[in-house]
């Protein structure tokens, strides 16, 4: 039962996704032809909203269901790893026209052939985790 | 009811999605989906190959049932939220995909042309499909994370790593969409 509310809050997210056309091949293909503003609305105003939680998190105003103070856990550092693993990742976004997410939504949605992403998605993780010694980072 | 069964604007979609990060740091774990993808692969006994998925998956089960979540989400939204599957894209956007061979864009989410069973049933639309989801999970565990944990946690954290990564998703993505994308079709 303790894992209903993930549960809940991946229904939500799922819910949102979908009806904000974020899981749209379309969308993601508009936003990379900057024609709409639609998909930077949806990121900025998240983001936009994102730093006053983060602010809210760090200055312990905002503390976890038990309490805890909310330590959110910084990415690794390195220029290689975050651009080269980027664009790899853009590449696949605007090519599928959904990123991980979406990928599940769609599978909700009733989308056979995105399995074939999916399965590629998890091929794509194991691939980099067997050559990872051999990338710079 | 009428506003939820429309297709609901950035306003609106944007906040919520920032709710659904906070409610996952107020539960005490995280908010990325990418990460799953390894969760998965280590539960797939990819740990017989490749030693960094010898961890203990069970400790992300939060994350696969949100990922469930996901799923059911997209069931629902489909089943009962989605009365017209038409997506409103820009009419600039619906001529420039006829000229690189996508026609009737934004009739529905999703193209025919990459994602009906007939193309998936190509070995060249399959390859398409395949090849979209391995540079996806293979980026995305590179720079450690995708949209949600780079894009938006890391953006939300002004982390400078998110920013790199951020933007290399841009620099990736206006690659595919303006110089290959209109070979492909």
């Amino acid at each position: 039962m303790k894992y209903i509310k993930y549960l809940l809050v991946g229904i939500l997210f799922g819910i949102t996704l979908s009806k904000a056309e974020v899981i749209s091949w379309f969308r993601i293909y508009e936003m990379f032809k900057l024609q709409s503003f639609h998909m930077y609305g949806v990121i900025g105003s998240a983001v936009a909203i994102g730093i006053v939680v983060m602010y809210l998190f760090k200055n312990e105003t905002l503390k976890t269901l038990h309490g805890e103070p909310i330590i959110v856990e910084p990415k690794k550092k390195g220029v290689s790893r975050n651009l080269i693993g980027g664009i790899i990742f853009g590449l696949g976004w605007a090519l599928g026209g959904s990123c991980p997410g979406p990928m599940y939504i769609l599978v909700g949605k009733g989308v056979v052939s995105i399995l074939v992403v999916l399965f590629g998605a998890h091929l794509g993780a194991f691939l980099y985790h067997a050559i990872k010694h051999k990338l710079p980072h | 009811m009428d506003f939820i069964l429309q297709p609901w604007a950035w306003y609106v979609a944007g906040p919520i999605i920032a709710i659904c990060m906070f409610l996952m740091f107020f539960f005490g774990k995280k908010f990325g989906v990418s990460s799953n993808l390894e969760t998965v692969c280590s539960m797939g006994g990819a740990g017989k190959f490749v030693d960094f998925f010898k961890f203990d998956w069970r400790k992300n089960k939060w994350n696969l049932v949100f990922v469930v979540g996901l799923i059911v989400g997209g069931f629902i939204s489909d089943q009962w939220l989605t009365p017209s599957e038409a997506v409103a894209i820009n009419p600039n956007t619906v001529s420039d995909l006829a000229e690189i061979g996508i026609h009737n864009a934004g009739a529905t989410y999703l193209p025919d042309q990459i994602f009906s069973i007939e193309a998936m049933l190509t070995v060249k639309g399959f390859l398409i499909l395949l090849i979209a989801g391995v540079l996806v999970g293979f980026g995305s565990r590179y720079a450690g994370g995708c949209t949600s944990g780079h894009g938006i946690v890391g953006l939300s954290s002004l982390s400078l790593e998110s920013f790199i990564a951020v933007g290399g998703f841009f620099i990736g993505g206006l690659i595919m969409t303006w110089f290959i994308l209109p070979y492909i079709f």
